[in-house]
């Protein structure tokens, strides 16, 4: 049995139109206290690109293709750990009046 | 095959992990959970990127140790390096931090659409076409980034402009396009290197040539642009190397980072297409001719013993108060005056420190509560029933002109109206200008008075004149 992985142009236009408003909803209800580390935060997620960036190198034949790659996932590493460490040092910062007595 | 699925189903999960922690950071409670959330599902996606190892072609099998050293040494240093930078970063220089690992986001996508385009196997136009925007979109993201990194970091000061720079970037940005089409349209041609080239040093060459002229000011719409840029950039390559993972991360981050530039921009009263081509500062200084009247000095003892002896203040920091890194000492006197009954809130601009809610960040540093830092809309209207208005390191956000002088640059800008209080006192360094370029007109009025000073030295002195009052 082979089950069919690939994806239509179609199919990639609804999942670009569902994410995008996923992404809208979710971030207008944000208070503004919260929009710098939610830039940041955002800024990690997009990090996942090193997951791409990974596909590229295994998959890499050539020597273009190794060196490109490779300073792809170097960057996307980069994008995804950093955005990581500076949301959260950030958003542990954050507390109430009331939860400093706990 | 069986790989296949496995890889799937791990970015399945890493997209739910991710929407649902970017959901829990919309609220301060929840928020540092969010991040944790969205961190094992970027954990997950990686590992499971390792699997394609069982799953790959004759062509590639005989690179696979190289390539997997290559894959661990490349993770290693880049997270490495930024992981020890984030450590380090200071909470003021946060803006360009974000600005400079988001040019890096872009940069990987750019470099991945690359390899793609080099592979020569694709498979349709389609396919193409969005490899290339996603190349031409990443590339523009990761100078104009490392610009705004620059420009923030105060390794460039000016803004660069010269006659007819709009009509260079629009032919630059035009240029670069048609040679993006001309590599989906002669994709078998011999000269496609070539072509291939031209348009990544147009596309990085648009980036820069973006930015340059855009003032410092503007740079946290700028920078939000950018994240949003390579939201859109990574949510592209997604669809070529058909990672719907990668495609949805991707436009979740590309819509909401549109929505919040779009916010940002609202909060100085500006239009995206007014930041980014408008010359904006260069047609300062005039407009000053409503300032009437004489600025008044006042002793820091004195400010704070008529705050000692008010019934509400509110707070109105500004980046000033955090390049005089008193965020610390400014807590240590609210604290005083709440333990003597006194009512103190804090009132942030939105677009007070480098980004918005910087400035949260920064008093959150500092250990103040988020329940006594209000919003513009939410404290607007108290100021008239406030005794004391307390403006540290902030000047533009509080420009009555904005409300008053159409003639003022800043005419429009929302402000928080401090110039309804009782009393406002206003600590600055000097009699220096805003960072707008413009006079601010509360300076000049009758209820308010300039305590001069380092906001470090004046905080200090308000705190020993409350201590003294109480002994």
């Amino acid at each position: 049995m082979t089950i069919d992985t690939s994806m239509t142009w179609l199919i990639a236009l609804y999942i670009f139109m569902l994410a995008a408003f996923t992404g809208y909803e979710v971030i207008s209800r944000v208070p503004s206290i919260l929009h710098t580390p939610l830039m940041s935060g955002s800024n990690f997620i997009h990090g996942i690109v090193v997951v791409g960036a990974l596909h590229a190198l295994l998959n890499a034949s050539s020597l273009f293709g190794q060196i490109v790659s490779f300073v792809a996932v170097a960057f996307g590493a980069a994008n995804a750990a950093g955005g990581y460490v500076v949301t959260d040092r950030m958003l542990a910062m954050f507390k109430s009046s009331g939860a400093g007595k706990k | 095959m069986f790989v296949q699925h496995i890889l799937g189903l791990s970015g399945l999960c890493a997209a739910i992990l991710f929407i649902f922690g970017l959901k829990r950071m919309s609220s301060p409670v929840t928020a540092l959970s969010g991040i944790v959330v969205a961190g094992i599902g970027m954990v997950v996606a990686i590992a499971a990127s390792f699997l394609v190892v069982f799953d790959l072609s004759e062509q590639v099998r005989p690179h696979l140790t190289v390539n997997l050293v290559l894959a661990l040494v490349a993770l290693t240093i880049g997270g490495g390096w930024a992981w020890l930078r984030g450590k380090k970063v200071e909470m003021t220089a946060m803006p360009q931090m974000v600005a400079l690992y988001n040019g890096m986001g872009g940069g990987a996508a750019a470099a991945v659409a690359a390899v793609e385009l080099s592979a020569r196997d694709a498979s349709s136009a389609v396919v193409l076409a969005v490899t290339a925007a996603g190349a031409l979109i990443g590339s523009i993201s990761l100078t104009g980034s490392v610009i705004a990194w620059a420009k923030l970091d105060g390794r460039i000061s000016k803004p660069f402009r010269f006659g007819g720079q709009r009509i260079v970037n629009g032919a630059l940005f035009a240029a670069t396009v048609l040679l993006g089409i001309a590599l989906v349209f002669f994709f078998d041609c011999q000269a496609l290197p070539f072509i291939a080239v031209l348009f990544f040093f147009g596309a990085l060459a648009f980036g820069v040539m973006m930015t340059l002229p855009i003032g410092g000011a503007d740079m946290p719409v700028v920078i939000s642009l950018y994240n949003a840029f390579t939201g859109l950039a990574v949510g592209l390559e997604g669809y070529a190397l058909q990672n719907p993972a990668l495609m949805i991360a991707g436009m979740v981050v590309g819509s909401a980072g549109t929505l919040l530039t779009v916010l940002m921009a609202k909060a100085m009263n500006r239009s995206l297409a007014n930041v980014l081509f408008s010359n904006f500062g260069d047609a300062v200084v005039q407009g000053s001719g409503g300032a009437q009247g004489e600025m008044k000095s006042a002793d820091a003892s004195d400010a704070a013993v008529a705050m000692r002896y008010a019934a509400s203040v509110v707070i109105i920091p500004g980046y000033g108060l955090a390049v005089a890194q008193a965020q610390q000492k400014l807590y240590e006197f609210v604290k005083l005056l709440q333990a003597a009954g006194i009512d103190v809130k804090f009132a942030i601009h939105p677009v007070a420190g480098r980004m918005p809610g910087h400035m949260n960040v920064l008093l959150a540093e500092a250990g103040v509560p988020y329940d006594i830092i209000y919003d513009m809309e939410d404290i607007n209207a108290d100021f008239a029933n406030t005794d004391v208005a307390l403006v540290i390191g902030a000047n533009d956000v509080v420009n009555p002109a904005a409300r008053t002088d159409k003639s003022s640059p800043i005419y429009g800008m929302p402000i928080l109206d401090a110039d309804q209080a009782r009393q406002v006192y206003v600590v600055k360094r000097g009699q220096g200008k805003g960072y707008s370029g413009v006079e601010n007109l509360l300076f000049f009025q009758e209820n308010c008075s300039m305590v001069y000073g380092d906001a470090q030295a004046v905080l200090t002195r308000m705190i020993q004149a409350v201590k003294d009052l109480g002994a």
